[in-house]
């Protein structure tokens, strides 16, 4: 468990992150999650053979509810907030790029 | 004015009295914070129009003697969402970013008639513990300029501080109320996980997230976590369990009380002044009644590596939804859609934000997730446990809420290594679930100390029996900083 990331692989997590570390920030942010990676494995050393996980620390279970729509009618207010809106829709740009194709 | 030497009640008071009017007030309010927020920078946005004209409202229906909010300025993080009032989570990706509804804990306040002044400054989505990492401005410290005001709330904890405002929403996924709360010599609470709904609370670690209020005295606190705690069936994790009047127990005394202090807590790296004002009041509960003893979490130095790795695991996916389409930044000229995405992310998220991102899709990915994100959860088992033993024998726990007092603005930013090293003895609280607050116990050289009692989960009434008891017979909390060279 002791491996260190590669530039391949942050470029990969960045990717799958759907973020771009840029050629130059590589480097630096290589050596950043190297370091806080190298203390993450420091858990390695807690055995913990058999403990059960902890994902939730809330003492509710499996909440049901009805499924009511509710807070309708803002059509105008959600579109407000949209970057590129036409005839009452979301405009998002060519989802194929033909032009590489 | 400001709200120096006031309360509350005192407030309250003034109001019913009619000594002053809500619309005066809230005036008063908003004069005072722009007198100082020049060089202290606690807000992103102030609510001006809209909270005059509802203290107006207030004034003609008449303030409500049974209700201490009726009328009150209050402020609240910019992470929470307000109604037609921008929220950015001091994000360039929400930089105009406009909700359509309140957050659960905003619109409990806002029917008890309390008036939501701005939104105050904060780390970008709460990641980070000095509010530096804001896309907009650098917070400062009230006491010291030139210091941190702590984070992520760094910007409600300097409104409080700095007396702009009586009390104020925060948040603490990992100490981010504790800690600015501690800088900023201010009481800060996070409540149990779901003792407060997280509906609106723009998500960063949703099994860690909690909100909390920010105030002057343990007295006020208890009223504001009344007022906003409770189960919400927008937040199927907020408890149903009652909620106790929280100020019920504040004149109970500590007497007989059995509280812990962890000596991993206390181990190496702590200030010797912070260390010096945990046995400080250590003694100060034993004269009033209480025992005080040692106690373990052996866990405690595998907290900041299972935390770093649960919460950004949380945190990669939260984020996703900030894609640049529905709202929220968006990067000009891209291609296709996937190149919208990668860009509109990359150019608007700032540098920790992504790096968040990038450990927690680590984590998460194949052939790590057993290591790392599987791992932690186990060890955050372990160290519940560990507290379950400890509140076996014991009613609280008693520790330093930080290592350090507030730092220099710069000297942690460029190293997450440091940033995060600081958050080791809050962030074992959000890792269990457990009520925390932190209030003023001490100074060095000149900067407020916070220590931080913890309590079983959901009794967040002891925890206030005991800080007001500490309240009651020391001067703390009375302290003020230099405002505009006024104390």
């Amino acid at each position: 468990m002791a491996e260190k990331i590669s530039e391949e692989q942050v470029k990969h997590v960045a990717e799958l992150a759907k973020l771009e570390i840029s050629d130059d920030q590589l480097p630096y942010f290589t050596k950043q999650l190297e370091q806080i990676i190298g203390l993450f494995d420091t858990l390695s050393k807690v055995d913990t053979t058999g403990v059960e996980p902890t994902s939730s620390v809330t003492d509710q279970i499996n909440v049901m509810r009805e499924d009511i729509a509710e807070n309708w009618h803002q059509t105008q207010g959600l579109l407000d907030n949209a970057p590129d809106t036409q005839d009452g829709y979301i405009r998002v740009p060519t989802i194929i790029d033909e032009s590489e194709d | 004015m400001n709200y120096f030497g006031e309360s509350l009640n005192s407030i309250h008071t003034k109001l019913v009295n009619k000594k002053i009017s809500s619309e005066e007030l809230t005036k008063q309010t908003f004069d005072d914070i722009k007198a100082t927020d020049g060089e202290i920078n606690a807000f992103l946005t102030l609510n001006e129009e809209a909270a005059l004209k509802k203290a107006k409202e207030i004034d003609q229906n008449g303030v409500d003697a049974n209700n201490v909010l009726s009328g009150m300025p209050v402020a609240i993080k910019d992470n929470m969402v307000t109604k037609g009032l921008r929220t950015t989570a001091a994000s360039k990706i929400l930089g105009n970013f406009t909700p359509i509804y309140d957050a659960t804990a905003v619109e409990k306040l806002n029917s008890l008639n309390a008036i939501d002044v701005g939104k105050t400054n904060m780390d970008e989505f709460a990641m980070g513990g000095s509010t530096e990492n804001s896309a907009f401005k650098i917070t400062h410290n009230p006491w010291d300029k030139t210091k941190v005001p702590g984070g992520s709330s760094g910007g409600s904890a300097a409104a409080v501080a700095s007396g702009q405002v009586i009390a104020a929403l925060g948040s603490d996924t990992g100490g981010s109320i504790r800690q600015p709360a501690s800088f900023n010599g201010v009481v800060g609470m996070k409540p149990t996980y779901g003792r407060v709904s997280r509906w609106g609370l723009i998500a960063f670690g949703s099994s860690l997230d909690q909100i909390g209020p920010i105030t002057r005295n343990v007295a006020d606190n208890a009223v504001i976590l009344n007022a906003i705690a409770g189960h919400d069936k927008h937040d199927m994790t907020t408890s149903t369990k009652e909620v106790p009047d929280f100020t019920s127990s504040l004149d109970k005394g500590v007497k007989g009380l059995r509280i812990g202090i962890p000596s991993e807590f206390m181990a190496q790296g702590l200030d010797e002044d912070v260390k010096d004002t945990v046995l400080k009041t250590a003694d100060t509960f034993k004269k009033m009644g209480a025992t005080v003893s040692e106690v373990s979490l052996p866990h405690t130095q595998y907290g900041v590596a299972a935390y770093y790795i649960i919460s950004s695991s949380e945190a990669s996916s939260n984020l996703q939804r900030f894609d640049g389409i529905r709202y929220g930044y968006r990067a000009k000229d891209a291609k296709n859609l996937e190149e919208l995405y990668v860009k509109s992310r990359s150019e608007a998220f700032g540098e920790e934000v992504k790096r968040r991102i990038m450990l927690g899709t680590f984590s998460l990915s194949a052939g790590f997730y057993d290591a790392y994100f599987k791992k932690a959860a186990q060890v955050r088992t372990l160290m519940i446990n560990d507290f379950t033993n400890v509140f076996k024998d014991f009613d609280l726990i008693l520790a330093p809420t930080g290592p350090t007092p507030a730092y220099g603005i710069g000297e942690d930013v460029s190293d997450p290594m440091t940033m995060y090293m600081n958050d080791v003895l809050t962030l074992p609280v959000n890792l269990a679930g457990l009520p925390g607050m932190s209030f003023p116990a001490g100074f060095s050289n000149g900067l407020p100390v916070g220590v931080q009692l913890i309590g079983r989960p959901f009794d967040e009434l002891t925890v206030y029996q005991a800080g007001n008891a500490f309240e009651q017979s020391t001067d703390f909390h009375k302290k003020t900083p230099k405002m505009g060279g006024n104390n």
